[in-house]
């Protein structure tokens, strides 16, 4: 394990922040304390993590409408993202993005996204200004195998690839898009394949395993920054909630969840692992739990009782110079 | 600075105002399809096309990092325009015929104009997509419309069109360096128009309506293509006693609500002439203001002179009858004078 103890510990937290951050929303949704469409990331963690890990605030990712864990691996303030999801003045995007359009420039996190597929696209404009710009950059565009149908998708490869941009495209592949399994849509085994229209490299990773993801996209990242062109990193990986709170997945057999979720975990594996490598023990993840789980409900306690927006400020900030 | 006056094309006071916007800022780049257009390869020794209309010719040469041909991608070029333009570029995007709009309304509706909004206040977009618009070529119904009512009906997108190859220039630049998404329509009829041209520097501002004739008895409030066609009907007009004010919109969004109640205010009388078709549209908005607040200075119905709701057609008979002309507007004012 090429790991040191501080990025073992690193790592844990930011997945167990996104495990603890969705479970929470779950609760206050069904308190009826949050408004709004809300799509959770439990499940996928090692993927946001196993990617953004490796990522300075130079770097760029754009996410989806799943982008509460892409916020929290990129290193967003979590207070500022629960005090968004309550539509407060101190959110992150002041009230007025909200889970779909969750976003901080200051971090490269080009934002949550509610239309399928359009942070391909973004993604590839930041890697255009990187490599123009030669700040030394990457840019990661994060979506789902059903953002691989979208017209967006194939367009930004093409140009990603005819560029060699400094770009890494990683397909969270959970089996569903939506309500529909991505077998009856897609008619290929691995989205990964597809690369191959455009020549570039890909690379399939176990998205449950945070090591896997960590090494493959480490790789793609290095060929990234070395000038050597983007990648398309398939990760395999599954959606433990449904496809947004409140979904009754009725379409979804019990068995399936069952066994994704008591099998193969990502934070479970991750302990284990680690564990086992020597370098971390369960005091220490258990400790870490403890402060994720204070620190939520630190941002809970503050974004229940911070202000809400003003109503006058609803046609500010359309333009920059405003009041137009 | 005193300016020298010179005669360009439209086209090529386009050209020259990207020219200049490039050599004052190393973070404009052009993209689109075509826009350098071949020739541009080491060892060729072919001139390139620079754009189906030539507009953009010559620049692959002066600036060979920063223009780039992209593939027929309308989708992928502007939304990877837009994720440029948030990250440090501020690119000049080309999306040839207005029309295309089809293929890559996402970037546009969903994205540049949304990002700075729903990220609350912190981002900004500051792209220029340059799009051919209206009728006048033959090119019918699928590369002729006056699609920028749609792109002026969005919020955080601004809108412009100008009328001369002087108001193209520094409209231009201005779009460029603003800070905010820019829709830059270039009238096809209006492209290989000559007028003069100042050498140098010079923005023009958006927002801001241009007095083109001054009058008394009635206002025509045109843009882009038809400001010509007002003009030529204040000619007309004149010859028959009846003094029009002629008033060029050169920003759509933002209006320049202001000048167009001034000029209401003046004239007691309104005729909007628009190349689009009659629905939903700018000379509807235009329409609308005058008598949500400029009621008390009407002395006659506001009239819209517009194309017809229907597609634009092929025969040349036919696109005639289809756009607004100086006839049509002299008929309306003299119509409302009756």
């Amino acid at each position: 394990m090429n790991l040191t103890r501080a990025q073992l510990l690193d790592a844990y937290r930011r997945m167990r922040t996104i495990r603890a951050f969705e479970v929470k929303l779950t609760e206050l949704v069904t308190a009826g304390k949050m408004g709004g469409f809300m799509h959770l990331y439990a499940g996928e963690e090692a993927v946001a993590v196993g990617v953004c890990q490796q990522l300075g605030d130079a770097d760029f990712v754009a996410s989806t409408h799943r982008g509460h864990g892409h916020c929290i691996a990129k290193g967003v303030d979590v207070a500022g993202m629960m005090a968004e999801l309550f539509g407060r003045a101190t959110g992150c995007c002041k009230g007025k993005g909200g889970s779909m359009h969750i976003a901080d420039m200051d971090k490269g996190m080009l934002g949550a996204n509610g239309i399928v597929g359009a942070g391909i696209p973004l993604s590839t404009g930041a890697a255009l200004s990187a490599k123009l710009r030669h700040t030394g950059g990457v840019a990661v565009a994060f979506f789902g195998d059903g953002a691989s149908n979208q017209g967006a998708f194939h367009e930004s490869l093409n140009m990603a690839a005819n560029w060699k941009l400094p770009a890494i495209y990683v397909v969270e592949n959970n089996g569903w898009g939506e309500f529909t399994p991505t077998e009856f849509v897609i008619p290929v085994k691995d989205i990964a394949t597809r690369a191959g229209s455009y020549a570039m490299a890909s690379a399939i990773a176990d998205g449950m395993d945070f090591f896997d993801v960590y090494e493959k996209a480490g790789a793609a990242i290095a060929r990234a920054r070395a000038g050597d062109g983007p990648t398309l990193l398939e990760c395999k990986t599954y959606r433990f909630y449904g496809h947004f709170v409140g979904d009754p997945l009725a379409y979804r057999s019990k068995q399936e969840a069952e066994r994704w979720i008591q099998t193969r975990d990502p934070l479970d594996r991750f302990e284990r692992r680690a564990v086992e490598a020597g370098l971390v023990d369960g005091d220490d993840l258990r400790r870490i739990d403890k402060q994720v789980d204070d620190e939520l409900a630190a941002a809970v306690a503050a974004a229940e009782s911070a202000p809400l927006p003003d109503p006058a400020d609803v046609a500010r900030d359309v333009y920059v110079g405003d009041a137009r | 600075m005193t300016a020298k006056p010179r005669t360009l094309l439209f086209g090529q006071a386009i050209n020259e105002a990207l020219r200049i916007a490039m050599e004052s800022d190393p973070d404009v780049i052009v993209l689109g399809e075509d826009v350098a257009g071949g020739g541009a390869r080491a060892g060729d020794d072919v001139d390139e096309m620079g754009g189906v209309l030539g507009t953009t010719r010559g620049l692959v040469k002066a600036f060979p990092d920063r223009v780039l041909d992209t593939p027929i991608s309308e989708m992928g070029l502007l939304g990877t325009a837009v994720g440029a333009a948030a990250t440090g570029l501020r690119p000049v995007a080309e999306l040839m015929f207005i029309d295309f709009l089809g293929t890559c309304l996402d970037p546009l509706l969903n994205q540049a104009a949304k990002l700075r909004y729903m990220f609350g206040g912190k981002a900004r977009v500051p792209l220029t997509v340059r799009t051919v618009t209206g009728a006048g070529m033959q090119a019918a119904a699928q590369h002729s419309q006056s699609l920028y009512w749609m792109t002026a009906g969005i919020p955080g997108l601004e809108t412009v069109i100008p009328a001369t190859p002087h108001d193209a220039k520094g409209l231009l630049l201005a779009a460029i360096r603003d800070d905010n998404p820019v829709i830059f329509c270039e009238p096809k009829s209006l492209l290989f128009t000559a007028g003069e041209v100042p050498e140098g520097d010079y923005e023009v501002p958006i927002g801001k309506a241009r007095l083109v004739r001054e009058g008394n008895d009635v206002s025509l409030i045109g843009m882009g293509a038809t400001v010509r066609m007002c003009e030529q009907a204040a000619a007309q007009l004149a010859t028959e006693g009846i003094s029009a004010e002629v008033l060029d919109l050169r920003s759509l969004a933002p209006l320049d609500e202001e000048a167009i109640l001034a000029t209401l205010e003046k004239t007691g009388s309104v005729v909007v002439v628009d190349e689009a078709t009659p629905r939903c549209g700018i000379a509807s908005d235009v329409a609308a203001l005058c008598v949500d607040r400029g009621f008390d200075f009407l002395n006659a119905p506001v009239r819209r002179v517009t194309a017809p709701h229907a597609p634009v057609p092929f025969s040349k008979v036919l696109e005639q009858a289809y756009m607004p002309s100086a006839e049509r507007i002299v008929a309306t004012v003299r119509e409302l004078r009756a």
